[in-house]
């Protein structure tokens, strides 16, 4: 099930929002799609996103898939453990699978997003 | 379009497996993870459903020599119980499919096809019947087929079966009893392992699946199923094969017997290979966190290329693929893959990556 705190975004990540900083990753459905995760590709500290553009991918055995941005803002984080252990996307993808997080650049950008009901709907309507 | 169902559909469905369309068949791609799955043929054995490819039956008088005018393999080299790899081509030499040719008894013959060419290829091959005193049964409803991967195959299922497995080599095929059930099983396969081939009616299948699986042999999709035949060196038909590309240049001049006399594709491959291919099937390994996929650019030192297939490799733990290159490139050469905007180093390499079964593979040339 997705964490009913999380906020979710149609690409399929997962958003926590702290005050002005938000901890993004994949959400389960995304990992579970992609199957065995090998390496994911993250920006640097510092380094800007834009909602909706990409900021890194993943790699799975059978397929590579962009990340997108569910906010703007600066990265003043990186989860760097995902070097050495990929795997942890697909075996705690709401906890140490966490990828990046970032200061909001415009903390209005997180109403847009979808809190997990919205998600669960798009997500059975994909299984159907 | 509604999707085909094999005979297993059921137990995959009651496994979990995430199920995907593939050439019209609602087909399993992973049950409890792809490495798992690829890992566990690589070191005790999968099974996998491969009951959506084509079989047809091949019979009569001229069976053996309508077979070696319209598949490029010399099946005069077939011996009753025996099986050949080999290409169905067009005049053109461009590959119709790829197939597995067993010869059953001295007039008939099995060939099983892909699932994705079926129709296409029964087609063609029924459209050069001509003259040849032959009768083509399509009999790919009649068989649910499993493939038995991995090397404790034999020790796992030969206390099920009513012939010492020790002594069907590989490539041959043979009528027995698996688990009380009559089958033909075939030493044969497509991962780079030994393993067996078990052609079952589809009445069969799902109690012989369970008999496999109660034998602690893992269920395996059709993701494994490309990751290992990547690492085995083994030709896709749609990536390394297709109707605009030569055996010569995918490197399988080896199942293209010249000197047997006509056959369908003859001169065009002939004058291939005296002119020499414009491009080359290769093998390359990535540098680092650099994964190929399927239509990615190269860049040589002869010019451009592109990779057919690409993948994690599990076995060797980094990026390997398969990639059309110029002639001119050698074992060895440094090229570069574009991966989403980036050059990546890699090098080019002898195949297959791995092994475990070379005597069996088509040399390539």
């Amino acid at each position: 099930m997705n964490p009913e705190e999380l906020k979710y975004t149609r690409e399929h990540e997962w958003v926590r929002v702290e005050g002005e900083e938000c901890t993004i990753g994949i959400t389960d459905y995304a990992q579970d799609e992609l199957g065995d995760v090998v390496f994911v590709e993250l920006p640097d500290v510092g380094a800007a996103t834009a909602k909706d553009k990409p900021f890194g991918a993943v790699e799975s055995v059978k397929a590579v898939s962009d990340l997108f941005a569910p906010v703007s803002g600066e990265v003043v984080a990186v989860n760097g453990d995902l070097g050495n252990a990929p795997e942890t996307v697909n075996t705690d993808t709401y906890g140490e699978g966490w990828m990046i997080r970032v200061r909001l650049s415009d903390l209005g950008e997180v109403d847009s997003l979808m809190d997990a009901a919205a998600y669960q709907k798009l997500v059975d309507e994909l299984r159907s | 379009m509604k999707l085909k169902q094999t005979p297993l559909h059921g137990r995959h469905v009651s496994l979990g497996a995430r199920m995907v369309q593939f050439a019209g068949w609602d087909m399993p791609v992973q049950y409890a993870g792809l490495i798992a799955e690829h890992d566990a043929v690589r070191s005790t054995a999968g099974v996998f459903d491969v009951s959506h490819m084509g079989e047809f039956v091949v019979s009569g008088p001229d069976a053996t020599e309508f077979l070696n005018y319209v598949l490029t393999n010399d099946v005069a080299r077939l011996r009753k119980g025996r099986s050949q790899y080999t290409l169905i081509c067009n005049e053109a030499g461009g590959v119709v499919d790829d197939a597995m040719l067993y010869q059953l008894t001295e007039t008939e013959c099995l060939l099983v096809v892909n699932a994705a060419n079926m129709e296409t290829a029964w087609g063609w091959l029924a459209g050069l019947v001509g003259d040849f005193e032959v009768q083509l049964e399509n009999r790919s409803d009649d068989y649910c087929l499993l493939a038995v991967q991995g090397p404790e195959t034999e020790a796992r299922l030969d206390p099920g079966c009513d012939l010492d497995l020790t002594g069907l080599r590989r490539t041959r095929i043979r009528e027995v009893e698996v688990f009380g059930r009559g089958v033909l099983i075939g030493r044969t396969g497509y991962t780079g392992e030994d393993g067996l081939e078990i052609f079952c009616s589809p009445e069969d299948g799902p109690a012989i699946w369970d008999e496999l699986l109660g034998l602690d042999i893992t269920p395996a999709g059709l993701g494994a199923r490309n990751t290992l035949r990547l690492e085995a060196g083994m030709a896709l038909h749609g990536n390394e094969l297709g109707i605009d590309i030569t055996p010569i240049e995918a490197g399988l001049a080896g199942v293209v017997a010249m000197e047997k006399g006509q056959f369908v594709g003859r001169e065009a491959l002939a004058a291939v290979a005296e002119s020499g291919p414009s491009r080359r099937l290769r093998g390359l390994r990535t540098s680092g966190r650099g994964i190929p996929r399927d239509h990615y650019p190269v860049k040589t030192e002869h010019g451009e290329g592109v990779v057919t297939s690409g993948t994690f490799s599990p076995t060797l733990q980094g990026g390997i693929g398969m990639a059309f290159v110029p002639p001119a490139c050698e074992i060895g050469d440094g090229v570069s893959v574009e991966i989403r905007g980036h050059e990546w180093e890699a090098t080019l390499v002898e195949m297959p990556f791995y092994s475990n079964v070379t005597q069996w593979r088509a040399k390539s040339t």
